[in-house]
């Protein structure tokens, strides 16, 4: 592909797609179990939102460049073996620099393997593409993924705790003493799942052609 | 009367279609089907129309809820003034209990009608009445203390994530007055259960409002060593949700919904049954104070005997087919009652057991349904 076009309407189409009309998280549904599971602050979220980011873009670059030489018949196993790769880098990179953060997310930095939205994306996409036009696609899809995540936590956090990156906002501005309390359901997954079903919820009402015919 | 229909009549034209207040005539007709006979009839094809709709039956269960909303009253004033051990008579208990249920009262109303307003006119529908009874039933499963702003804010998560996520009235999966008080219970445990809240003031004034299931959890004292006695809990001398204490006013609710036929007898008694028949497994057994409490003690205590009448019977979230009420509420007693016993964090089992078994409602109902065409096959064969 020659440089004129990198940022062809395609190219753009595939950064911003996911973002909200064919979000990973709230339209394919896939990826939900990480959303459920690391939403409650704010800053694992985000921790978690960079890795899969470095780890899909990159592996789909990965995939893409190699996708003529791979047997169809092991398609999946070389794909794991790329992605798992690219999770122990992101796991040792997170243990050397952001211990805590690390220790916080325990194992799911390593679950990042199993995440549906990496292998889908390598399968529908990087199996089938050029090298950058993959690379969007991994960071259309890790931005997608990335909103949600964020936005569910910002209100976990919010909501469940009172504090946001851990500075305790709502005390700050003062209203426990108007007998305000932290809300315990918001740190429970249930309430993960009812805050990413509102998501989907106002979405739809927006783009009517997300909902499925019955 | 008459002034109010001729009032209504006469801004009629503004809401109607054309009329320059067209979107909010979900409003204007909410209010003239609440007041008058509506005059609405069916357009197309053939139906029955029963003289008692749904706003003529969700009147009948606030009918039958009436004796458990004045016992509560009176007692929410009796459990006060006995705590702080102050000369009381019947009409100063009914006076106070009134000045503390009525604010419930009126947030339950205020906020779920406003909720359902706001959604009837956005999807231009008109306002169903089943907030009717979910708003009187929320304040009767609180405690008398719980902060108002935290039942506001049980009140929107029920009516929008419990009805109106899956359309409305009619088509909710859950009980959304069980719905509002499992999300207080998991979001301030604190407001919800322990031994502060049940009655008026335990919470500053330093003395006890434990429940009889709170103690029995607590596994320090049986039944029998209790303060109080069978005839309490049959009458509601005991603390608790406003409500759910007397379990006299609760059957006389429970035959009124009968007799009028609103209620599923089926329902009532399986559960009852269920739970009886679970309680008396466990005295067998009987390794802690809850598993050795009598069966019967257990279906006057707590919330079992409300949820069983009013929550379970809820036609839209429970069982459909006469067969599969009889499991739902054998179910359902079971359900409470292992909850109890094995998780004392937990005492209030009615609660989760209902909202289980509601989910497992139309599963019950399809196998019942698919057996029955089944058997109606191979007769024809």
């Amino acid at each position: 592909m020659s440089k004129s076009n990198l940022l062809s309407k395609r190219t753009k189409q595939l950064l911003s797609d996911p973002l909200d009309d064919n979000n990973p998280i709230t339209v394919q549904v896939l990826g939900i179990c990480s959303a459920l599971a690391i939403t409650v602050q704010l800053k694992p979220a985000i921790v978690m939102a960079l890795s899969v980011l470095v780890v899909l873009s990159v592996a789909n670059v990965i995939i893409s460049l190699m996708r003529k030489v791979i047997p169809s018949r092991i398609r999946i196993i070389v794909q794991l073996v790329v992605v798992a790769t690219l999770v122990i880098l992101v796991d040792q990179v997170l243990r050397a620099f952001v211990y805590d953060v690390s220790k916080e997310l325990s194992v799911f930095v390593g679950l990042i393997i199993t995440n549906c939205i990496i292998m889908g994306r390598l399968e529908a996409f990087g199996m089938a593409n050029g090298p950058w036009d993959s690379f969007m696609d991994g960071l259309g899809n890790s931005f997608g993924y990335a909103w949600i995540l964020i936005a569910v936590a910002f209100f976990r956090e919010l909501l469940g705790s009172g504090t946001l990156f851990g500075y305790p906002v709502l005390e700050s501005l003062g209203i426990y003493e108007l007998g305000y309390e932290n809300n315990g359901m918001m740190i429970l997954p249930p309430m993960a799942l009812i805050t990413v079903g509102i998501i989907i919820w106002i979405q739809r009402v927006r783009n009517i052609k997300l909902v499925e015919s019955k | 009367m008459k002034l109010v229909k001729n009032i209504l009549e006469s801004v009629k034209p503004l809401f109607i279609k054309g009329g320059k207040l067209e979107k909010m005539y979900p409003a204007y007709d909410a209010f003239e089907t609440f007041l008058f006979v509506p005059d609405h009839t069916t357009k197309s094809g053939s139906h029955i129309r029963d003289a008692v709709d749904l706003k003529r039956t969700m009147a009948f269960v606030v009918l039958s809820l009436i004796p458990c909303i004045i016992f509560g009253m009176w007692n929410i004033g009796d459990q006060y003034y006995s705590a702080i051990s102050a000369e009381t008579n019947f009409l100063n208990n009914l006076i106070f209990g009134f000045w503390k249920f009525l604010p419930l009262l009126v947030v339950s109303y205020a906020v779920g009608l406003s909720v359902e307003f706001a959604f009837a006119i956005s999807r231009g529908h008109s306002v169903n009445e089943g907030y009717l009874v979910t708003g009187m039933l929320i304040p009767l499963i609180m405690p008398v203390d719980v902060p108002l702003w935290m039942l506001a804010v049980s009140v929107v998560f029920a009516v929008v994530i419990g009805k109106e996520v899956f359309g409305g009235t009619g088509m909710n999966i859950l009980n959304p007055a069980l719905t509002a008080r499992a999300f207080l219970f998991f979001a301030y445990p604190s407001y919800m259960s322990g031994d502060k809240v049940w009655v008026h003031g335990a919470g500053t004034d330093g003395y006890s409002g434990e429940t009889i299931l709170g103690a029995l959890a607590s596994n320090t004292s049986s039944w029998d060593n209790l303060k109080w006695s069978f005839n309490d809990a049959l009458i509601g001398y005991i603390p608790g949700s406003v409500g759910e204490t007397s379990f006299i006013a609760i059957i006389i609710g429970a035959l009124i919904l009968i007799f009028s036929g609103v209620g599923s007898w089926r329902i009532i008694l399986s559960t009852f049954l269920g739970g009886y028949l679970t309680a008396l497994l466990f005295n067998l057994w009987g390794v802690n104070f809850l598993m050795s409490t009598p069966a019967h003690i257990h279906l006057l205590i707590g919330g079992f005997a409300f949820g069983a009448v009013f929550m379970s019977t809820d036609p839209v979230s429970g069982s459909q087919t006469n067969k599969g009420k009889i499991i739902y509420g054998l179910l359902i007693g079971f359900f409470a009652i292992v909850i109890r016993v094995f998780n004392p964090a937990y005492p209030e089992g009615m609660m989760l057991a209902i909202l289980l078994m509601n989910v497992f409602a139309p599963l019950i109902d399809h196998y019942i349904v698919d057996a029955s065409i089944k058997k109606r096959l191979q007769r024809i064969n």
